[in-house]
């Protein structure tokens, strides 16, 4: 390749960071031009995924639109860029989201009304920064191919993201001087907490980058991050892994991804934060930031350590199952709507895990198909839960009942995404669960038939919560409730387009996606189980 | 024999001597020490100008004057390096005492540089409210007035400032810059007591809360007699040893290092004597323990604390930067140079130290509630992440030492010039309570002090992550595994109370009495401009700094 290639890639990540700064830049009284700016901005980095989406041809190089360049030659660190189908997906759908995140909490960093004005300090046009900073660091992590850039914003992100939930609360519940402070303070918790699991699993993986470093360097002379030229130096036998320092270093990249995603144990601080953050916000953490940990598992384990990666597959898949099980059961005994969708997300990354490291071509499809109808079935309902919140001011399931009758489109949207979050067939999610599930049972059957179970508890958690707060007698409180306004529509109603939409023809999707699971997969040598029902079916044809 | 005559015979013995065991004229490469040479200059006309000037012109000229000194040191380093005698012209001048190589030229650049740095945060005088019609900074308006007393209410009201601080800072940096490149011991002796006995003073010397202030002097002084005792004794061991100070020479006028490689042309009776590994082993530790009080390591760390919180914070910024330099400068030059054949000796002990000095120092702070000693213990816990990189004993090692150092001294002073500015009634508003809600009533002030904070807990982007990373790099590499993984976890924990900070500074209610922030002057700003570019552009683009330290990190021996 000779001149100038126009860098995409970089232009797609850093459209969204000049929005953040330019953003920040507005001051602070002109709270309606940081919304409409921001806003552009992030429509722009929108029109910017779908041209790399539309450059990327699914069956070329595996790597495409790449950008490399020195950046830390000490540290043999390289400012490499390039997507796979995969990375194509998921920057898709950070960048479909984050509009509507913007548009669902347009009001959420107005400054309150009420007993109180201005008790709490809300910068609007640091709340739209602070979304469009994620989004680029989000963006980046995407189409990193250096492990080490990759780290920094995965590291990085996590400032934006902590200052998002600590500063920009729920306004639910948030009536009278002790309800605040008691609301700041859980608050401050939530923040806390998913910063301090996050970064202690982020420091663990340096030390892991750290040994990753010190075995390249002492086998190939100078130490590389670079995925793709590792992968070449494995393939050519320059490199070779000791079986113990891969396991080690592998457990150190799983241990931070495993609570990004977050895999059951190391999940408690995700109902906190998704419970204490505003429904957009919550969103972003949920359906895209979370979304980095599970491609991770899937570019990083399983690529640079595929022997590891096969040794720990049984563990991570009985974690991944109990996860699954739990969060929906669970979210079933739930009394909070924010609570609720939370464990069901953490049921569903439970799905997720699992379909990665069932380590079939069925099953890591579904998974990575799951990343994206996840984000999308979540937001959905969050978005929706979020405006039925800031409606009544609270978040207890008990306090609605019979919305249905006053808000009926509120209440259809609600279902909706409900029904996606149980995977009901003709809506997105369905057709990447049943994928895992089946790529899981050829290898794991037992595990599969659990994870079934996890299906049917959703329809459990799922109905009984709409029946409890939109069907039976108007409540009080809900009389008056108003219904979807245009802005909210206009949320609600291209995300569950896109659900049914994916859920009837998913190919789009499922074509960029397959070429890169099978890369994968053979990087792992790992080959589908041969069809067991062919044998079953000679035995009795004898 | 009367006593005259004894006399006599000397005086005409020593004449008798043949010429060549006369002590021969020292020869001194004066353009090779002109940095420290124009520094104690400049000290020396401050000194002057104090005894000279009438006091209202002082403040002017002293600032003047050490500016101009400290650029001309620096311009003096540049013109050395730029000659080549940081790497390929790298010898040993002034008869063997002082080195001037990469990582002596690399260590005094820096430190003077963060001298130019503190002394803007000196001369600071818009903080503290006006006293009778002066503007006055944060030293003492008489530093022999006894706290409380009329004599020191006649100097206050009469606007008297302690302009002495800028002479003793410059003394204290001339020390300094000889502590990482002195190459024998006595060297290293002297150049220690130089640099302490002005900080001892600069302690005292605070205004406001003068008790703690002296209090703290008083403890580091007591403290750094004790260390500098070791540090001689240790000195006092090896000399009986190898029979020599100097750190390294030829087989025939032998260093220590070359006695104890066996490279050596030994006299039969110092033969004997260097057979005698106790003294080397005593006294080598004795040595290193001086050396890692300085620095602040654990177990010597127990002065950081009240030091920092009692000491004028300006000199605080400037002790906690600056003599965590030149004591690694020292040390490093000590390990790698001197006894780096005792390698399979020193290395558990100080991997042991190291351990220790990190998760101590993390562990402890997480209980501070005072901002300075919150950044004395964070100071600590950065000693132990710095002796990681020490234990490599490789190339890699002594630069990402260097890089580490550098990027750390600059949050360093950015941060306690910050600290400087959150005032109440009291002076400065050290308690952390005080610093609640900081975020709503000053987000610039918040904002700033978050990104040091951010770069001491190693966040990704800021000079102290990429430090961090070179130095446990450098560990790994060099088979320190479970040091980089116990560095690891003593981070994890240090990012709790830095971030518990930005939690009170970001999502807590204002207090209705809290402090106010003082707007600075262009003094104190630019120091924490210069603190904010530093962690931005080492943080970022890393590469050419990396290069320098990678270029300077070569001993002469």
């Amino acid at each position: 390749m000779s001149g100038f290639t126009f860098p995409l890639l970089t232009v797609t990540a850093a459209v969204p960071a000049i929005g953040a700064i330019a953003t920040a830049a507005v001051p602070a009284a002109r709270r309606t031009a940081a919304k409409w700016l921001a806003l552009a901005f992030s429509v722009a980095t929108l029109a910017l995924a779908a041209v790399v989406t539309g450059r990327f041809s699914p069956g070329g190089a595996r790597y495409q639109l790449t950008e490399s360049h020195a950046w830390i030659r000490d540290f043999g660190v390289r400012y490499e860029l390039g997507v796979d189908g995969i990375a194509v997906v998921l920057i898709l759908l950070t960048a479909v989201l984050v509009p509507f995140v913007m548009l669902a909490g347009w009001h959420d960093a107005d400054p309150l009304e009420g007993p109180v004005p201005n008790r709490r300090w809300r910068p609007t046009n640091g709340f739209f920064a602070l979304i469009l900073a994620v989004e680029a660091m989000v963006v980046i992590s995407f189409e990193a191919t250096d492990v080490f850039l990759f780290y920094i914003f995965f590291e990085a992100m996590l400032v934006p993201m902590y200052f998002l939930i600590g500063g920009f609360g729920d306004r639910a519940g948030a009536t009278g001087d002790d309800a605040e402070e008691q609301d700041a303070r859980q608050r401050t918790y939530a923040a806390v907490k998913f910063l301090l699991y996050n970064l202690v699993g982020g420091l663990i993986m340096l030390a892991a980058v750290i040994g990753l470093y010190a075995v390249t360097a002492r086998q190939l002379g100078t130490g590389t991050f670079s995925l793709p030229e590792i992968l070449r130096a494995r393939a050519d036998g320059r490199l070779h892994f000791s079986t113990s320092s891969e396991r080690w270093i592998f457990l150190g990249f799983f241990f931070a991804f495993a609570v990004k995603a977050p895999l059951w144990p190391l999940h408690t601080w995700l109902p906190n934060a998704m419970t204490e953050a505003t429904a957009p916000v919550a969103v972003l953490i949920t359906a895209v930031v979370d979304k980095v940990g599970t491609f991770a598992m899937l570019r990083y384990c399983l690529q640079l350590f595929p022997e590891a990666s096969k040794w720990a597959t049984p563990v991570i898949a009985v974690l991944a199952v109990i996860g699954i099980l739990y969060g929906a059961l669970l979210a079933v005994g739930q009394r909070d709507i924010k609570r609720l969708i939370a464990y069901a997300s953490i049921s569903h990354f439970g799905f997720i895990i699992l379909g990665i490291f069932a380590m079939t071509s069925q099953a890591q499809s579904g998974a990575t198909l799951y990343m994206v109808n996840h984000g999308i079935s979540t937001a959905a309902l969050l978005l929706v839960a979020g405006f039925l919140i800031t409606r009544r001011g609270s978040r207890r399931i008990a306090d609605f009942g019979g919305v249905q009758k006053v808000a009926p489109v509120l209440a259809g949207t609600f279902l909706i995404g409900g029904l996606a979050t149980l995977s009901l067939p003709g809506l997105a999610p369905f057709v990447s669960e049943f994928l895992v599930l089946v790529g899981t049972f050829t290898r794991y059957p037992v595990l599969g038939i659990l994870a079934t179970v996890g299906i049917v508890l959703a329809a459990l958690y799922v109905l009984v919560l709409y029946q409890r707060t939109m069907t039976g007698p108007v409540k009080a409180g809900i009389e008056g409730m108003k219904d979807l306004k245009v802005r909210e529509l206009l949320v609600v109603a291209p995300l569950i387009a896109l659900l049914l939409f994916l859920g009837v023809y998913p190919k789009p999707l499922t074509d960029v996606i397959n070429p890169a699971v099978k890369d994968t997969l053979s990087d792992v040598h790992r080959t589908d189980p041969a069809p067991q029902i062919n044998a079953v079916a000679k035995e009795t044809a004898k | 024999m009367s006593a005259t005559a004894v006399v006599h015979s000397l005086l005409t013995s020593a004449a008798a001597t043949p010429a060549a065991d006369r002590i021969p004229t020292p020869h001194i490469e004066y353009a090779q020490l002109s940095p420290v040479l124009i520094v104690l200059g400049t000290a020396t006309v401050g000194v002057l100008a104090e005894a000279f000037l009438p006091r209202r012109s002082r403040y002017w000229a002293q600032l003047g004057i050490t500016v101009v000194g400290l650029a001309a040191a620096f311009a003096a380093i540049i013109a050395l390096a730029a000659d080549g005698y940081a790497t390929t012209r790298a010898h040993i001048a002034a008869m063997g005492a002082v080195a001037v190589d990469g990582p002596a030229l690399f260590l005094q650049g820096t430190i003077v540089l963060i001298a130019l740095v503190a002394a803007f945060t000196f001369a600071e005088r818009r903080l503290d409210p006006v006293a009778h019609g002066n503007r006055v900074d944060s030293f003492a308006a008489q530093g022999s007035a006894v706290p409380g007393s009329p004599q020191e209410m006649k100097a206050v009201r009469a606007g008297f400032t302690t302009t002495e601080v800028f002479p003793l800072l410059l003394f204290a940096v001339g020390g300094m810059m000889i502590f990482p490149a002195a190459n024998d011991l006595l060297t290293l002796f002297v150049s220690l007591e130089v640099f302490s006995l002005p900080l001892y003073l600069l302690c005292a010397l605070a205004r406001r809360r003068r008790l703690m202030s002296q209090e703290a002097a008083v403890k580091y002084f007591l403290l750094g007699a004790f260390s500098s005792a070791f540090l001689l004794f240790g000195i006092a061991l090896l000399y009986g040893y190898a029979g020599t100070v100097a750190y390294t020479g030829t087989a025939t006028a032998p260093g220590i290092a070359q006695v104890i490689d066996g490279s050596a042309n030994l006299t039969p009776a110092l033969a004997n004597s260097t057979g005698n590994d106790a003294l080397l082993l005593i006294g080598g530790a004795m040595v290193i323990m001086g050396l890692l009080f300085k620095v602040g390591a654990v177990p010597f760390h127990q002065w950081t604390p009240d030091v920092y919180q009692g000491a004028p914070t300006p000199v605080t910024g400037f002790m906690a930067a600056a003599t965590k330099v030149a004591a690694f400068g020292a040390l490093l030059r000590l390990l790698y140079v001197v006894l780096p054949g005792m390698r399979w000796d020193w290395r558990p002990v100080m991997w042991g130290v190291a351990i220790v000095t990190m998760v101590i120092g993390a562990i402890v702070a997480v209980t501070q509630t005072d901002v300075k000693r919150l950044l004395a213990y964070s100071s600590i816990a950065h000693a132990g992440f710095l002796l990681a990189g020490v234990i490599a004993v490789s190339p890699s090692g002594v630069s990402s030492v260097l890089f580490y150092l550098v990027a750390y001294s600059f949050v360093t002073l950015g941060g306690f010039a910050v600290v400087t500015l959150v005032r109440d009634a009291g002076g400065e508003a050290t308690h952390l309570s005080k610093w609640a809600g900081l975020g709503r009533r000053s987000p610039l002030v918040a904002a700033v002090f978050a990104v040091f904070l951010l770069s001491f807990a190693g966040i990704p982007l800021t000079a102290g992550f990429a430090g961090k990373f070179a130095v446990f790099q450098a560990a790994a590499q060099a088979g320190a595994v479970p040091l980089v993984v116990i560095g690891v976890i003593a981070s994890a924990i240090a990012a709790f109370f830095y971030i518990r900070v930005i939690v009170m500074m970001f999502f807590s209610e204002p207090q209705p009495d809290g402090p106010t922030v003082a707007i600075p002057s262009p003094l104190t700003s630019s120091a924490i401009a210069i603190g904010v570019v530093v962690t931005l552009v080492l943080g970022v683009a890393p590469q050419y700094f990396l290069d320098l330290a990678g270029k300077a990190g070569v001993f002469v021996r």
